[in-house]
């Protein structure tokens, strides 16, 4: 169980959270709109630029995997959401935690592996989660994420009628993962149990080196929904705008109908699968092909075309998204390492008798009775 | 002989192998074009073409129990798993069906399938990628279960898991890849189900497999310069398990240790631990001890971590608890 919060959205760089009756969608002269769309991903782009240089200096550790290129998805899509919405995505989820809310601070100290970070440290890069943004968890098993977004919608359906204020769960997933019987299994159960649910698929063309074609029977993607009779739609995910009006109303239909939607947004990675990835499996060609498609030059160009946007600007927003980048990393870099005496608090939430709380090495047996360790 | 990396050892092995013989495949994903997550396969697609170096999608089950299939009808499929936290995916067609056919139909068909896979924690990968969980796959009646824990080692018993008949379970570690060795250059087949005594010693026997292997003989060595003689059994296979290695073992030595990389409750160590007092209760000096990880789902804080996952450190410190309570004297 989660705490419901349906407070405000905290925390947000840009921009403002949506609330409940905000269904209209976006439009192109909506100046104030385009631009905190621009703003945001700029952020999100340093954010990642910054967790990619703190990985060489060995800061983060593991594997950690970039939305660079993906950040007129996660812009348009988060934007899209309601606070009370629950989202479950994958281990590429830095610029979704922050665009559904949580503070970048306590994001780039999960990545730090520190106390305060959004999961405390035990979680890293791939396993971020917010109970108070109802980010339902980054999930590092391809696929592993779908059936428990179905059921969090079960959960959903079980307790609210459709309403447009109904809460719905968005499941984010890469091309690849609709290779994974998890996927089919669980559109199949949305279907039947009609849940309130829209799964994303990021399309980036790639799964590892893998390309859709490849990978995939049918790479049109949207169109697997219609094995389980679940309308699919393919988006431009270069385009905040576009897909933020998409998912509005996806995810408006979503809430008022409670039955699933799929939606594949296509957009390009910039980099390799993960920051040690040199992705040499790549033609020249090919990384041009996805420079080219970088969703922030052309959102600028478009800016500057409508004369929303001029150099100066540019420069100052940069400035000041790589300022609060900087501020997050310096937060992570003083939050303290979680305490070594809490390594057996977190394994169970009601702590069982005879829990087994034992260091490496340590006797099964105290010297001189039959008590085990089963407290710290 | 030949010093070479463990990973090298495996790529070399496989290749050797699949050039002997047109019926060996390998299936897994970004083993080709990608060359390998871990770098295993790189270069094999080239040499051997998509026919016999197959990438998949991601989808554990489904080539998994394709690879049953296809061995079923005498292919000699190797599949390699990206890691082992992703065959959990893949259980049913291990469990249920790689492992049950050829007893299930009365020894009527057979699966002659190779599935390789590295385990392994301490790389900060956070709890569901961090696991061994090869205990899971030991329990098994029908699967042969192997861990090679140096280069050597490795191609002794990947040759041998090839050549089965009958589904093997081939544990690699993360941890493990880049550690060298000398490699055999002849045609080296171990047996599988075979233990092999890394070290002999005289006061101490410590019980190992894969990583912990290395991390026993680390510490055989630092206490040979306390006049202590650790004997270093190294299982290699743990199922079958060479009960007699390890129990003529412990009678000579009076004293054991098991160590191992994965949680301890149910554990190797306890299967260990239980043919010791069956089969040399009378030689035993002291309790039997297992270092273990902790039992908590692997952290991603690097302190944390730590203090979760078994190091030399520890054993030595047992090893020295166990001497201590024995009078042992050197
Ligand atoms: C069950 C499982 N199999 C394999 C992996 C290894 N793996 C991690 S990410 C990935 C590729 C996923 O591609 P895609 O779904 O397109 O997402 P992207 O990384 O492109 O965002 C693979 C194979 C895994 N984590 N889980
Ligand atoms: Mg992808």
């Amino acid at each position: 169980m989660v705490s419901r919060n349906t407070t405000a959205k905290a925390g947000r760089v840009a921009g403002k959270a949506n609330d409940s009756k905000n269904v209209g969608s976006g439009n192109q002269n909506d100046k104030d709109l385009l631009l905190s769309f621009y703003e945001e991903m700029v952020f999100i782009r340093h954010f990642e630029l910054k967790a990619s240089e703190m990985y060489q200096k060995a800061r983060i550790g593991g594997y950690c995997h970039l939305n660079l290129g993906e950040e007129a998805t996660v812009v348009g899509m988060m934007r899209a959401t309601q606070t009370q919405d629950y989202l479950f995505t994958t281990y590429r989820e830095h610029g979704y935690a922050i665009g559904k809310g949580s503070d970048p601070n306590r994001v780039m100290a999960e990545l730090f592996g520190k106390a305060d970070g959004v999961s405390r440290g035990w979680g890293g890069s791939m396993h971020l989660f917010d109970s108070e943004t109802h980010l339902m968890g980054g999930y590092g098993i391809v696929g592993g994420q779908i059936p428990p977004a179905t059921g969090a919608a079960l959960a959903i359906s079980y307790k609210n009628d459709p309403s447009p204020d109904s809460p719905i769960v968005v499941c984010i997933m890469g091309d690849g993962t609709t290779n994974i019987g998890a996927f089919h299994e669980s559109l199949n159960i949305a279907a039947v149990w009609k849940l309130p649910i829209v799964y994303v698929i990021v399309n980036n063309f790639l799964g590892m080196g893998t390309s859709v074609d490849m990978a995939s029977g049918e790479p049109e993607l949207y169109k697997r929904g219609a094995s389980y009779r679940i309308d699919g739609i393919r988006i431009n995910g270069e385009d905040p705008l576009e897909v933020y009006d998409t998912c509005l109303k996806t995810f408006k239909a979503a809430r008022e109908e409670h039955r699933p939607f799929l939606i594949e947004a296509m957009s390009h990675r910039l980099k390799g699968h993960s920051v040690v990835d040199p992705a040499k499996y790549r033609s020249a060609e090919e990384v041009k092909v996805a420079e080219q498609h970088d969703p922030i030059p052309l959102l600028e160009k478009k800016l500057t075309e409508l004369g929303h946007l001029k150099a100066h600007d540019i420069a100052l927003i940069a400035a000041k998204a790589k300022e609060r980048v900087k501020e997050a990393a310096d937060f992570a870099e003083q939050s303290p390492n979680p305490d070594i005496g809490q390594l057996f608090s977190n394994v169970y939430s009601k702590k069982p008798a005879n829990d087994f709380c034992r260091l490496p090495g340590e006797p099964l047996f105290d010297e001189h009775s039959f008590d085990t360790v089963t407290e710290r | 002989m030949t010093i070479k990396t463990y990973r090298q050892t495996l790529h070399d092995t496989l290749a050797e192998e699949m050039r002997k013989d047109p019926d060996i495949l390998l299936i897994g994903e970004e083993i080709g074009h990608f060359e390998g997550s871990y770098k295993i396969t790189a270069g094999l697609l080239a040499e051997f073409g998509p026919k016999r170096v197959k990438d998949t999608p991601i989808a554990e089950e489904g080539f998994t129990g394709a690879a049953i299939g296809a061995a079923m009808l005498g292919l000699k499929p190797v599949v390699e798993i990206m890691t082992i936290n992703f065959s959990l995916v893949a259980m049913d067609q291990i469990i249920n069906h790689a492992a049950k056919i050829h007893a299930m139909f009365g020894g009527q068909a057979n699966v002659p399938l190779v599935i390789r896979t590295p385990g392994g924690g301490g790389q900060q990968l956070g709890a569901s990628h961090s696991q061994n969980i090869e205990v899971f796959y030991a329990h098994i009646p029908g699967l042969k279960v192997v861990c090679p824990s140096n280069p050597a080692d490795a191609k002794g018993l990947l040759k041998a898991a090839i050549h089965d008949t009958d589904p093997v379970l081939f544990l690699e570690n993360l941890g493990l890849y880049g550690t060298k060795g000398e490699v055999p250059d002849e045609d080296y087949v171990l047996e599988i189900g075979k233990a092999n005594i890394a070290k002999s010693g005289t006061d101490i026997t410590v019980i190992s497999y894969s990583k912990a292997t290395t991390v026993a003989l680390e510490v055989a060595n630092e206490l040979a310069h306390e006049q202590i003689s650790v004997e270093v059994i190294d299982l290699r296979s743990l199922r079958p398990l060479d009960r007699k290695t390890v129990v003529e073992s412990v009678r000579k030595t009076s004293r054991a240790v098991v160590i191992e990389d994965d949680w301890l409750t149910y554990g190797i160590g306890a299967e260990i631990a239980a043919t010791i007092q069956e089969g040399a209760f009378d030689y035993l000096d002291a309790p039997v001890r297992r270092v273990a990880a902790a039992e908590v789902p692997v952290p991603y804080s690097k302190p944390l971590e730590l203090a979760s996952l078994p190091d030399a450190v520890t054993l030595s410190k047992v090893i020295h608890q166990v001497l201590d309570a024995t009078a042992f004297n050197r």
